[in-house]
């Protein structure tokens, strides 16, 4: 296996009644992630991606469920492959925390307020390890201040809401990488903290990155965070992915209509011109999606096909992936 | 310059903290530190800053649907503070607020159409004609069709939510409108489309605004003239473009610095500030910036740096333009 991560043909399923069939929230995802890469997905908020990434984690609970046919196969630290979709819980368990771990969105709801820091940094250690209680307490001091979090000593006897947004997230990566995780999902961690303390997240992440060795899936909706950490970037829109490719391909060579309105009515702030770019209409809700394409209601370039047939995702360049009408596939076949 | 609408001077809004067994008062959370602010007719004034840096509550005491505790706020020449409870409801039709979360702030039992009546029966007497007249003139302007209006908020997606709420804000007729954070939980694409209503309304119904926002991105946009405050204290204001092509005060620099990049090509300059912002209830000494500002001098843990009025017109509030 060549990636460390290969998802082929996820789905995920909306349970609704044992009459009715179930809404496919997410449908038809190919993404591969390879070692050490800084994965970015990018939507706005409905369009899937977050329960995505929670699939890798086993996170998914009724009414949801992984679709048939879907395949995640992951490559574990001694070398085998797993087929994450069929791990019973107990092995799932296994892999939670140590090989894939997360980072949740809002630091300050994500962490248990009845336990200290230390005692939340210590539970994925002694699930994971056989540490002893020194051990432990060394390796959670040694992890906050590879955070940079001042005062580590005492910050660990501290409880959640002593301290800021800014310091829970830096905990929360702590917890997150004290295991030396092989993948790590970033669920819009910056989401809920400021510019300034974002920026210091940022950084801190990319620093991490890079002296941890880890491949990192960057959830956001903010096109400016995948500017700053990514290599790679998949658009969802509505349960799928549109465009997949490089990040200056994104940005300088969007081919999806979608992908381009979004980077329009960004990049159209503070410029010249006073009335934005917007594209027209609102995102469509699971289960009343077209025939077509999804995003054919609000395309400036829509046409007749648009409607009836829904385009497959094609490789239109060398590395770049975009599921439009308008262009074409380079060679036969889909991505 | 127009004409001046709203003038703020030496505004202060404090918060008692009690404390002890009774309750006693044992200190205060300095929310809004002296903050002096004007606004002309038809313009969009922002105040940005970081969450908690009393932007909000500076907006709010403006209305007074927080007390402030010192200061003056003029009303088309007419001192607010000086008003009694049932002069400043009548005053309220002039000027509203349009609230952040529009999953929160609609009642959810109320159709738009109820939603729409209440600020027109809250502030006038007139018949069921006309007010259903002045319904169907504001739903249209908001860009809502008639068989709309009797439908309930959990039927509309959040940028349809938020023009309700602009919808109701505007209603009565106001003069200026407090926006606080009014596109903030707006999915990217839907915040342009209600950023251009913000301002199309504008240009018709001939209102100004205080846009209240930490998003950099969007005060540079939709405002004239931005005020950056810290802790409680506005610490640079000026016209927009001057404040963002050429930042003064060094947390305004490290602030704009922050903004991530639009472009992955762009070369990399940030000016990292460390720590957390202090608590309000117990600002630093002197600046309220000294102890993360990197130009840092004796004199600013000393002494609070008093606003100064740059060659451009520009007030900012830092010792390293003294003198």
């Amino acid at each position: 296996m060549k990636h460390l991560l290969e998802m082929r043909n996820l789905s995920i399923d909306l349970f609704r009644g044992k009459k009715l069939p179930p809404v496919k929230l997410v449908e038809g995802v190919d993404i591969d992630i390879d070692k050490k890469q800084n994965f970015g997905v990018v939507g706005e908020s409905g369009c899937g991606k977050s329960i995505t990434c929670s699939t890798l984690m086993g996170l998914l609970s009724f009414p949801l469920s992984v679709g048939e046919g879907s395949s995640l196969r992951f490559l574990r630290e001694d070398g085998t492959e797993s087929e994450l979709t069929s791990l019973s819980r107990a092995e799932m368990r296994k892999i939670r925390g140590k090989e894939i771990s997360m980072i949740f969105q809002e630091p300050m709801t994500a962490l248990d307020p009845m336990y200290t820091i230390e005692d939340q940094i210590n539970e994925t250690l002694r699930f994971h390890t056989d540490m002893t209680r020194a051990q432990m307490h060394e390796a959670a001091l040694e992890m906050l201040r590879k955070v940079k979090i001042p005062r580590a000593a005492e910050i660990l006897k501290d409880y959640p809401h002593h301290l800021s947004g800014g310091m829970l997230q830096r905990v929360m990566i702590a917890i997150a990488l004290i295991n030396n995780p092989r993948l790590l999902i970033a669920d819009e961690p910056t989401t809920a903290l400021d510019v300034t303390i974002q920026a210091q997240i940022l950084d801190l992440m990319n620093d991490l990155r890079e002296s941890y060795d880890t491949s990192v899936i960057m959830i956001t909706h903010d096109l400016g965070v995948i500017a700053e950490t990514c290599e790679e970037v998949a658009v969802f829109y509505a349960g799928q992915v549109i465009e997949q490719a490089s990040v200056d391909a994104i940005f300088h060579e969007a081919a999806h209509p979608y992908t381009a309105g979004l980077l329009r009515s960004v990049t159209s702030l503070g410029g010249a011109q006073k009335t934005l770019y917007a594209i027209r209409g609102t995102v469509p809700t699971a289960g009343n999606f077209s025939a077509g394409c999804r995003f054919a209601e609000r395309c400036e370039y829509c046409q007749e096909r648009c409607r009836k047939e829904a385009p497959p995702l094609a490789v239109i360049a060398p590395g770049h992936t975009c599921r439009c009408w308008l262009h074409p596939a380079q060679k036969e076949g889909t991505a | 310059m127009s004409q001046e609408l709203l003038d703020v001077q030496g505004l202060k809004t404090y918060f008692p903290i009690k404390g002890g067994v009774i309750r006693k008062t044992v200190g205060y959370v300095h929310a809004v530190e002296d903050v002096s602010l004007t606004i002309g007719e038809q313009e969009t004034f922002a105040l940005v800053g970081e969450s908690g840096c009393g932007k909000s509550t500076t907006g709010r005491s403006i209305l007074r649907l927080i007390e402030p505790t010192a200061g003056q706020v003029r009303f088309d020449g007419q001192d607010l503070c000086a008003l009694d409870a049932e002069a400043m409801r009548k005053k309220r039709r002039d000027m509203q607020l349009i609230f952040q979360d529009p999953y929160a702030s609609l009642n959810p039992r109320m159709t738009m159409r109820k939603l729409l009546e209440e600020p027109l029966r809250t502030h006038f007497t007139q018949p069921q004609k006309e007010i259903d007249e002045r319904v169907h003139w504001i739903a249209d302007a908001v860009g809502f069709s008639r068989d709309q209006l009797d439908r309930y908020p959990h039927q509309f997606s959040g940028g349809q939510r938020q023009r309700i709420s602009i919808a109701r804000a505007l209603i009565t007729g106001p003069r200026f409108v407090v926006a606080d954070e009014p596109v903030s939980a707006l999915d990217v694409s839907i915040q342009a489309q209600v950023l251009n209503l913000l301002m199309q309304l504008q240009q018709e119904l001939k209102l100004s605004y205080l846009f209240i926002s930490h998003d950099l991105n969007v005060v540079r946009h939709i405002s004239t003239r931005v005020a950056v405050m810290y802790l409680g204290r506005i610490v640079e204001s000026g016209d927009t473009e001057a404040v963002y092509c050429h930042p003064m005060h060094p947390y305004t620099q490290a602030l704009l610095s922050a903004i991530p990049r639009r472009d992955p090509s762009e070369p990399k300059t940030r000016i990292h500030l460390e720590g957390d912002v202090p608590s309000p209830a117990n600002p630093p000494k002197g600046c309220a910036f000294h102890d993360r500002c990197a130009q840092c001098m004796k004199i600013c843990s000393e002494e609070a740096p008093a606003p100064r009025v740059m060659p451009d017109g520009r007030r900012v509030a830092c010792h390293l333009f003294d003198g």
